[in-house]
């Protein structure tokens, strides 16, 4: 089932003395819908440019099917592209737009008219073949940018920020949207987003990239829940990291002893990283508890040891979210800790007040540790 | 400055006051003169009389002048094909290439400007005369070619002929070409640059070989640069004086230069501004037609 449709061999972009892109190594199997995730300059789109064939790799190789295309010219590769500006042709109309690919490739013109009026339909633009595109409002133009790529029924479609210069309400939709086409064409997508929600939201798999070097490829589910750095674990979603030392390290369970907390980490599961060494602990602000101060005694979840886990603590600020509220909780030695609760019930939000002394606790399951 | 000049008059008419007096003065009253003594006659040697008569505009269209008229059209026009047939892969050619190096493409494409016509003109005439800088190459080539073939046994080529590259139709329409080129190549250059540069990858990105993405996607979507382009270059072009006086044969003449004669040789003023105004209602009409295709060239998005 797992066809690996792109290979990227050991890939360098240099643009005079800057590596755009650092000795990438990459495969992309078929039918996946691949995300490139990044801050703004991390090499994502010089990536996938060089995927289209606008830029060339100063070392390294790029395979499609097996078959080297590193050299290949652009109008010559079996990738399509939905560029960021959606690049419609202001002079044409749509379904001129749409047939431009077709028309270099000689396909009779029963035939053209046929895949065009199918990918408007595909797109649902039906019946919006003579309108130009000045007549068109912007998520309509990037339908046509969509149609126009995918009537060539290239084995690749790639995506430049698909949903960036969309507003939110759009974008919602859009990325539904995007997800059901996929499924429906069944052509291996690949995007680039700098917006994490993007990618978590529609990618099967992603890539996460920073300063041209690529720093893990994971399920968005893995990147979430089981980053390989600090990078990736503050790069995707909020985190509280806690920088310590690893002071037990067993098969069953180990310790980390952070100066930023009051109380040590538990952990139900081994590391198998370098004893005492520097290690970060990173949980997530939605796997803390709030709990209200109630006696001295610290509440326990029931999975670690008494005395850890659990933290005492002030409300300093709170958001309220609608669906959820965050709170800044600060704790003895300064530090503040995020924490994210959802509002079950009307009355939720109510629960926790500003300047109030609460405890802070979590799952011996819940912190992330990275070693770098 | 969000303010608008309603509300702040005398702002408005000191700043337009001296400007306005200036153009009223020495543009248009001279030009309310010419204008009226296109409907007069010599009544004397320095005096005209205006006694609103269509003779001299019959006079100007009478087959004899309507001919140069007609030719002038004829030369202006070639000229300007041919600067755009040259001037748009230059302007490509700046617009796609590195910072630094367009800087300096453009100031090449400029420096002209900074020359005085007629010292311009003079050295083409240098350069194209029969003891010119081309026909002394031509020559030495010639004559290498012979001295080639006498070593391997062939007849020699004979004497050298050289090219007759001046004074004719040939030595107007080169010159006005390059003089006029910059007029064309600046508003291409400037359209081009503006064109959103996805397009052209989206192009390729499509299967489009570069050459065909040139003339389905750049050439149509630069029609406005390349109207004003073509506009800028034929006007002068087709007011033409210096070029046809001194590069052009005795069948060169443009409509400037029998014009002048009307003003100095002639002594005819009211034909010559008469045939001025023609040339003027030309321009106008060329202005014109480049105004109503501008309308419906929808003009190139983002």
């Amino acid at each position: 089932m797992t066809k690996p449709i792109i290979t990227f061999e050991n890939v360098t972009k240099r643009f005079g003395k800057l590596a755009a892109v650092d000795n990438v190594s990459l495969t992309v199997n078929e039918g996946e819908f691949f995300a490139l995730l990044g801050p703004s300059g991390c090499g994502k789109t010089t990536l996938l440019r060089m995927l289209a064939g606008f830029e060339t790799p100063t070392e390294g190789r790029i395979l499609i099917d097996g078959q080297d295309i590193s050299n290949t010219p652009p109008n010559k590769r079996p990738v399509n592209m939905v560029f960021q500006s959606y690049a419609v042709f202001p002079h044409m109309t749509v379904a001129d737009n749409v047939a431009y690919g077709l028309k270099v490739d000689r396909v009779p013109k029963a035939d053209r008219d046929a895949r065009v009026a199918e990918a408007l339909e595909l797109v649902q633009l039906g019946g919006l073949g003579e309108r130009k595109p000045d007549q068109l409002s912007g998520g309509q133009r990037q339908r046509v940018a969509l149609a126009r790529a995918l009537v060539k029924r290239p084995r690749v479609l790639l995506l430049d920020e698909p949903l960036s210069a969309l507003d939110a309400k759009l974008r919602e939709q859009m990325r539904t949207e995007l997800c059901t086409l996929q499924e429906k064409v069944g052509i291996t997508f690949i995007m680039v987003t700098h917006d994490q929600d993007e990618a978590l939201a529609l990618a099967t798999r992603c890539a996460v990239m920073s300063k041209g070097v690529l720093q893990q490829v994971a399920t968005p589910s893995d990147l979430y829940e089981f980053p390989n750095s600090r990078f990736v674990a503050d790069f995707i979603g909020q985190v509280n990291l806690f920088e310590g030392v690893l002071a037990v390290d067993e098969p069953s369970h180990a310790v980390i002893k952070s100066p930023d907390l009051p109380v040590d980490i538990f952990l139900d599961h081994g590391v198998t990283g370098p004893r005492g060494g520097t290690a970060w602990a990173a949980i997530r602000p939605e796997k803390i508890e709030l709990h209200k101060k109630e006696g001295d005694e610290p509440p326990n979840l029931g999975d670690c040891p008494k005395g850890f886990n659990a933290v005492a603590g002030v409300i300093k600020h709170e958001a309220y979210l609608g669906g959820s509220s965050t709170y800044e909780v600060e704790i003895a030695g300064g530090r503040r800790v995020k924490v994210q609760r959802s509002n079950l019930t009307r009355w939720d939000q109510e629960d926790f007040k500003l300047g109030e002394t609460v405890w802070l606790c979590w799952h011996a399951c819940s912190p992330a540790v990275l070693l770098s | 400055m969000e303010q608008s000049w309603k509300q702040a008059k005398a702002v408005f008419a000191a700043a337009l006051g001296p400007p306005l007096v200036w153009l009223v003065l020495f543009f248009l009253a001279p030009m309310a003169i010419v204008w009226a003594y296109s409907f007069g006659h010599n009544a004397g040697l320095t005096e005209i009389e205006i006694t609103g008569t269509f003779h001299n505009y019959a006079r100007a269209i009478e087959p004899l002048y309507l001919k140069i008229f007609l030719k002038s059209v004829w030369v202006a026009a070639l000229t300007t094909a041919l600067c755009l047939v040259a001037g748009f892969p230059v302007a490509l050619a700046i617009t796609f290439a590195s910072d630094k190096t367009k800087a300096w493409l453009l100031l090449l494409v400029m420096l002209p400007f900074w020359t005085n016509l007629l010292i311009r003109t003079y050295a083409l005439i240098a350069v194209l005369r029969t003891e010119g800088y081309v026909n002394q190459g031509l020559e030495w080539l010639w004559n290498g070619g012979s001295g080639l073939a006498a070593l391997v046994g062939l007849q020699p080529l004979g004497d050298f002929q050289p090219l007759e590259l001046l004074h004719n139709n040939f030595a107007v329409i080169l010159g006005l070409v390059y003089v006029h080129l910059p007029f064309m190549v600046l508003p291409l250059y400037s359209a081009l640059d503006r064109l959103d540069k996805s397009l052209l990858e989206a192009s390729l990105d499509l299967g489009t070989g570069h050459l065909r993405t040139i003339f389905k996607v750049v050439v149509p979507l630069a029609i406005p640069g390349i109207a004003s382009g073509v506009l800028i270059t034929f006007i002068p072009a087709l007011g033409a004086y210096l070029t046809p006086d001194l590069l052009g044969g005795p069948d060169s003449q443009m409509i400037a230069n029998i014009i002048e004669r009307q003003f100095k040789r002639a002594n005819d003023w009211p034909f010559g501004a008469a045939m001025s105004f023609l040339l003027m209602y030309l321009t106008f009409i060329a202005i014109a037609i480049q105004a109503v295709l501008s309308k419906k060239t929808p003009e190139a998005k983002g």
